[in-house]
């Protein structure tokens, strides 16, 4: 197998952007453009143009298609409608965390599920195998489509003036198939920036033109090219959890705060029910740690892995920390023991190189935006 | 991206100005700046710290990464810039001139510094 570097149907268009790239799970990918502050304050305050090709697309069909992710995930997907996405989570039979997905209803008996790259082969093997028995088709789609995601404010317009679908109609949470610039795209009113935006898949021959279209579009209004830093203080802002840091096999969904995902009440087994119900219970009664948000008084800024600290004890450690645009302080994500978890606990810091910088603990998110 | 040909160069990325009464300029380069990302954190060395050549005396934080910030020249430092430090964006809109970092009194002649154009080739950067 090559390590090279796989690159998505925009790479040249990135290089000649002048972006610098990153190797993002096995992926060539844009890190920023320009200025990642820049990026994302345009998301925020106007929009801004996102290459995902590298999440991974899978697809399935068949009269039990439903059954199979009924069986193979935490949630409730009989529930979803056609043209309707659930955010959920695939786990062990342990109650560990595979990966966490949104699946898409696209009709009755079809579904695409996307992974995260670096899981997205975990996650179709995971399904492969619990479809077995089932009258159902497993399809690896990750060649099958390129991804671009306008996101901010300014979204909407932009997208409108491109196409004919009914966005007004299109809720949070949705998809449907159209046509964009004169390209066939499922249309997702979906995202990972905490803004009002569009998730588009459409195949890989047709992204230059769509890319181009977009920009185009969002000329007037101040889309900008947005890169993968961006989009991680983005998700950070917004207390979106990344797999490979809040997330992980170690963890189930009720350790993380998403006990929510995981749908007891739906009808028959699944992977992961027993040892679920007990985490369930474990995390009711006697959580061990609680995933929160830190606020820096200070400016050094916290990474995943530091020790959060209290009276001199490591009392949690950071999954995710960068300066927040936004706020205009360092922030993180971090499990702490539950008797520091409470917003406002005092005397709580982060050991940063040594040194304890004091930290303001507090519920997430750090940002929701004003609808 | 040009590198200012008056000035002399680390394989660390940092610049060092020619010493005028015996006080050299200290920032880092365009293209570590670039490679960096958004500074959002300076730490400097503090005025009247002595720094050696070559040893860490500080670091710059970034989006993505913390920088040790090492020192290209032996002596005293005497001024370390502020502006900086209020507005650390200022190393990635002017590195080689708002944003400078620190003032040292040299101890000595540095010894392991390179010209604009041998810092160029180091990082296959136009000159």
């Amino acid at each position: 197998m090559s390590t090279a570097p796989r690159l998505t149907a925009l790479d040249a268009l990135h290089r000649s952007l002048g972006a610098t790239m990153t190797d993002f799970a096995g992926w060539d990918m844009p890190l920023r453009y320009a200025s990642e502050r820049d990026e994302h304050n345009a998301v925020r305050t106007k929009a801004g143009l996102f290459d995902l090709s590298h999440m991974g697309e899978i697809t399935l069909t068949g009269p039990e298609a439903v059954k199979v992710l009924d069986y193979a995930l935490v949630g409730n997907i009989s529930t979803v409608g056609v043209g309707r996405a659930r955010y959920t989570h695939i786990c062990q039979e342990d109650g560990g965390i595979l990966d966490d997905l949104i699946v898409y209803r696209l009709g009755e008996t079809e579904f695409m599920v996307v992974a995260n790259a670096s899981n997205a082969q975990v996650v179709l093997d995971a399904l492969t195998e619990r479809a077995d028995g089932f009258e159902a088709e497993v399809r690896d789609d990750r060649d099958a489509y390129a991804l671009i995601a306008v996101q901010g404010p300014e979204s909407p317009g932009i997208l409108k003036s491109l196409t004919d679908a009914d966005l007004d109609g299109l809720k949070y949470y949705a998809g449907l198939p159209g046509t964009v610039a004169g390209v066939p795209a499922l249309i997702a009113r979906t995202g990972y920036t905490g803004e009002d935006g569009f998730e588009l898949f459409v195949s890989p021959e047709h992204a230059v033109e769509l890319w181009q279209a977009l920009t185009e579009a969002g000329e007037g209004v101040g889309l900008v090219p947005a890169g993968l830093s961006c989009r991680d203080t983005l998700r950070l802002e917004a207390g979106m959890p990344l797999y490979g840091h809040e997330l992980t096999t170690s963890l189930t969904p009720f350790d993380a705060g998403l006990g929510r995902v995981v749908k007891f009440e739906k009808e028959g087994d699944f992977v992961g029910r027993a040892a679920l119900e007990a985490a369930a219970e474990r995390a009711a009664t006697n959580p061990p740690r609680k995933l929160v948000g830190l606020i820096a008084e200070g400016r050094r800024v916290p990474r995943a892995g530091f020790p959060v600290v209290a009276d001199g004890q490591v009392i949690g450690e950071v999954t995710s920390g960068a300066p927040s645009p936004t706020l205009g302080k360092p922030i993180a994500m971090a499990y702490v023991d539950a008797a520091h978890a409470a917003p406002g606990t005092s005397g709580v810091g982060v050991d940063i190189r040594g040194t304890h910088e004091a930290y303001e603990v507090v519920a997430l998110p750090f940002y929701k935006r004003q609808k | 991206m040009s590198n200012p040909q008056q000035l002399r160069y680390t394989k660390e990325h940092e610049w060092l100005s020619d010493a005028v009464d015996g006080v050299a300029t200290v920032g880092i380069t365009e293209f570590a700046a670039n490679a960096l990302g958004d500074v959002v954190y300076a730490q400097l060395p503090a005025v009247g710290d002595t720094v050696t050549e070559g040893e860490t005396c500080g670091e710059l934080e970034s989006t993505k990464s913390v920088s040790d910030l090492y020192s290209p020249v032996s002596g005293e430092v005497v001024e370390a810039n502020q502006d900086v430090v209020d507005d650390p964006a200022l190393v990635n809109t002017a590195p080689f001139e708002g944003g400078w970092l620190f003032k040292v009194r040299l101890s000595e002649e540095p010894k392991d510094v390179l010209s604009a154009d041998e810092y160029a080739a180091l990082t296959h950067s136009d000159n």
